[in-house]
């Protein structure tokens, strides 16, 4: 905490008359952490706000010591925040290499180019050609974070990477955000599925209804079925093993 | 638990197309090829009593006929590329199109007149190729700048909000209109083709003017650029990727005030271009912004709004329906071809309700 990178204050936002974030604060250095909580939450809302793509209506957001809650999506992003939405939002018209070649506008001589980005995906290079929509949903998620990791930012925005993909893949992901951290990338991930989220950060804050509920520890999360009855509300007979918050697929119906 | 389905069921739907599935789908798309093929059959063999006479009788007027619809389709896909290359990225359906069509063919005929040193009665053997390139090109680049300024000055604080642009692009409209009517009188006038493309060709024992060959060849040119453009560069990514979602661009880093302003520059020099190549067919007068806006209109509700290859569908199936049905209807009838300009968009319509190749916003 006393080299914070991203610290979050009061932070409010919703959609019209409905309040979806209710003063959210917390604080991150370069660390990996993660944001779990049940669907509807906000979690895809407090990504969203992040990002300038929903108006916070209180609150502030400092990012590397600078107010950016009221600044354009465009300018966050070039502030050094990558965004991997929800549902990974690719472009159908573009291929593989386009979505990489689009943005590699400046990165020579950087961290991250295209070529880095095959290197960490090796799968991705096999499908240069392919157009966005003709990938798995693991190799989306790989372009998702490929085509941000481009931005050579400080600090990568994931909001539930995990959604829909095979444990093999997630572990792909895992992997990548653990290499992306030794090398001085903070990582703030958001997740409803308890086994993604804990691999991928230790620290983990608990989001209820709007606001940061509880701070934990993956460690903790995973050895407790009591603390994920009591944060996530899962019943721990319906999910024995405890890895899995709920099956996703019968509560998501749109994006 | 129907409706939740329902939802499901459309999420799964291919997002490309939103075709809906089954009976359904296919029974206008059925329907449609089998009207094709009565339409080519009449045309072929039964087309009796009409001014064309069936192909198989008269293959010179056939084939003429298909020139006619490809060339103005050449026409038809400049305008509305560029109607559609500004929807596609910014939702803003651009009701002024057609007054910078019209703008740029009366700025071009005066420069024209300028350059030839005459004002009246100019023969093609007096204009140069430079003669109608260079005020081809200025007409368009003022068009350009002109729809540049608009998007700047009044449209880009109302981003998003297309029903207030279709209004503030309606009152430009009109306001020009006005203006132009003042400035250019309401005489019909016409820019002279260059001497070296007005020749007449034989086909299959029809005259054929060169200049209509000519302006095919324009509209292939700027279509072969505007492809280039948008899949070869790096500015033409951003605007495919900013159609499919402009939102995520924007979270991408990347700056798409440029982009739109770069894509209102080029839109309104296409259509600034077609303006110029339509004051060379058929005159430029009091009226043609609104025909061309509503000629491009129907190109990109036929082809999908915001798709450049649904520009180019739209145009060859709109062009050929305006140069077959007074051809190819009986003689008596010949006064309603016009109506066919609509069975055209109802039939597409019912089998694609977004348009060949739209998709739903």
């Amino acid at each position: 905490m006393t080299d914070a990178l991203l610290e979050v204050n009061g932070l409010c936002a919703g959609y019209g008359a409905s309040q979806v974030l209710d003063e959210v604060g917390f604080a991150m250095g370069v660390e990996a952490v993660g944001i779990i909580g049940r669907n509807g939450m906000g979690k895809t809302t407090l990504c969203a706000t992040l990002m300038g793509l929903v108006k916070p209506s209180a609150g502030e957001v400092v990012f590397r010591g600078e107010r950016i809650d009221r600044k354009s999506p465009e300018r966050i992003a070039r502030s050094g925040i990558a965004y991997v939405p929800q549902g990974r939002r690719l472009f159908p018209s573009l291929t593989v290499d386009e979505h990489l070649q689009m943005l590699a506008k400046g990165t020579r001589g950087k961290r991250w180019t295209p070529a880095a980005v095959y290197e960490l995906f090796p799968r991705l290079g096999q499908r240069r050609r392919n157009g966005g929509a003709e990938l798995s949903g693991g190799e989306q998620q790989m372009l998702a974070v490929g085509r941000a990791l481009l931005l050579n930012g400080s600090l990568l925005l994931m909001d539930e990477p995990s959604e829909g993909l095979a444990p093999t893949i997630v572990d792909i992901l895992v992997e990548a955000v653990h290499r992306l951290v030794a090398e001085g990338v903070a990582v703030l991930v958001v997740e409803q599925n308890l086994r993604a989220a804990t691999a991928m950060a230790e620290r983990q804050l608990v989001m209820v209804t709007g606001r940061i509920q509880a701070e934990s520890t993956a460690t903790d999360l995973v050895a407790s079925p009591d603390l994920q009855r009591r944060y996530l509300g899962v019943g721990a007979a319906v999910d024995p093993g405890g890895l899995l918050v709920h099956d996703e697929s019968q509560n998501r119906t749109s994006p | 638990m129907s409706a939740h389905a329902e939802t499901e069921r459309r999420a799964g739907q291919d997002p490309a197309t939103g075709q809906r599935s089954g009976v359904l789908r296919r029974l206008p798309v059925w329907g449609l090829r089998l009207i094709l093929l009565l339409a080519a059959a009449w045309v072929l063999f039964f087309a009796r009593d009409t001014p064309a006479g069936p192909a198989i009788v008269d293959p010179g007027r056939f084939a003429v006929t298909v020139l006619d619809g490809l060339t103005f389709a050449g026409l038809l896909f400049v305008v509305a590329s560029g109607f559609t290359l500004i929807f596609g990225l910014m939702r803003t359906v651009n009701m002024a199109h057609g007054s910078l069509f019209l703008l740029s063919g009366y700025i071009a005929i005066r420069l024209q007149q300028t350059m030839v040193g005459r004002s009246r009665n100019i023969a093609p053997t007096d204009v140069t190729v430079l003669d109608w390139i260079v005020p081809l090109l200025v007409g368009a680049a003022v068009a350009a700048v002109f729809g540049v300024v608009m998007q700047q000055v009044f449209l880009r604080w109302n981003q998003g909000q297309e029903l207030r642009q279709a209004l503030i692009t309606l009152a430009i409209s009109i306001v020009l209109a006005d203006q132009m009517l003042r400035e250019f009188g309401g005489l019909a006038v016409t820019m002279v083709w260059p001497g070296d493309v007005t020749h007449f060709l034989t086909i299959l024992g029809q005259r054929y003017a060169t200049s209509r060959l000519f302006m095919l060849g324009v509209a292939l040119v700027v279509g072969a650029l505007l492809w280039l453009w948008l899949s070869r560069t790096r500015m033409g990514m951003v605007i495919r990727a900013g159609v499919d979602d402009e939102e995520m661009v924007r979270a991408l880093g990347i700056n798409v005030t440029l982009v739109f302003a770069v894509t209102f520059f080029v839109g309104s020099f296409l259509a600034g271009m077609g303006g110029v190549m339509g004051a060379s067919f058929a005159g430029a007068a009091t009226g043609s912004d609104g025909s061309w806006l509503l000629n491009s209109l129907i190109v990109v509700i036929i082809g999908g709004l915001g798709s450049i290859k649904g520009a180019v569908a739209g145009s060859v199936l709109y062009g050929m329906v305006i140069a077959f049905s007074p051809s190819y209807l009986p003689s008596r009838y010949t006064f309603y071809s016009i109506i066919f300009t609509f069975v055209l968009l109802a039939l597409v319509l019912a089998a694609r309700p977004y348009g060949l190749f739209g998709r739903p916003a």
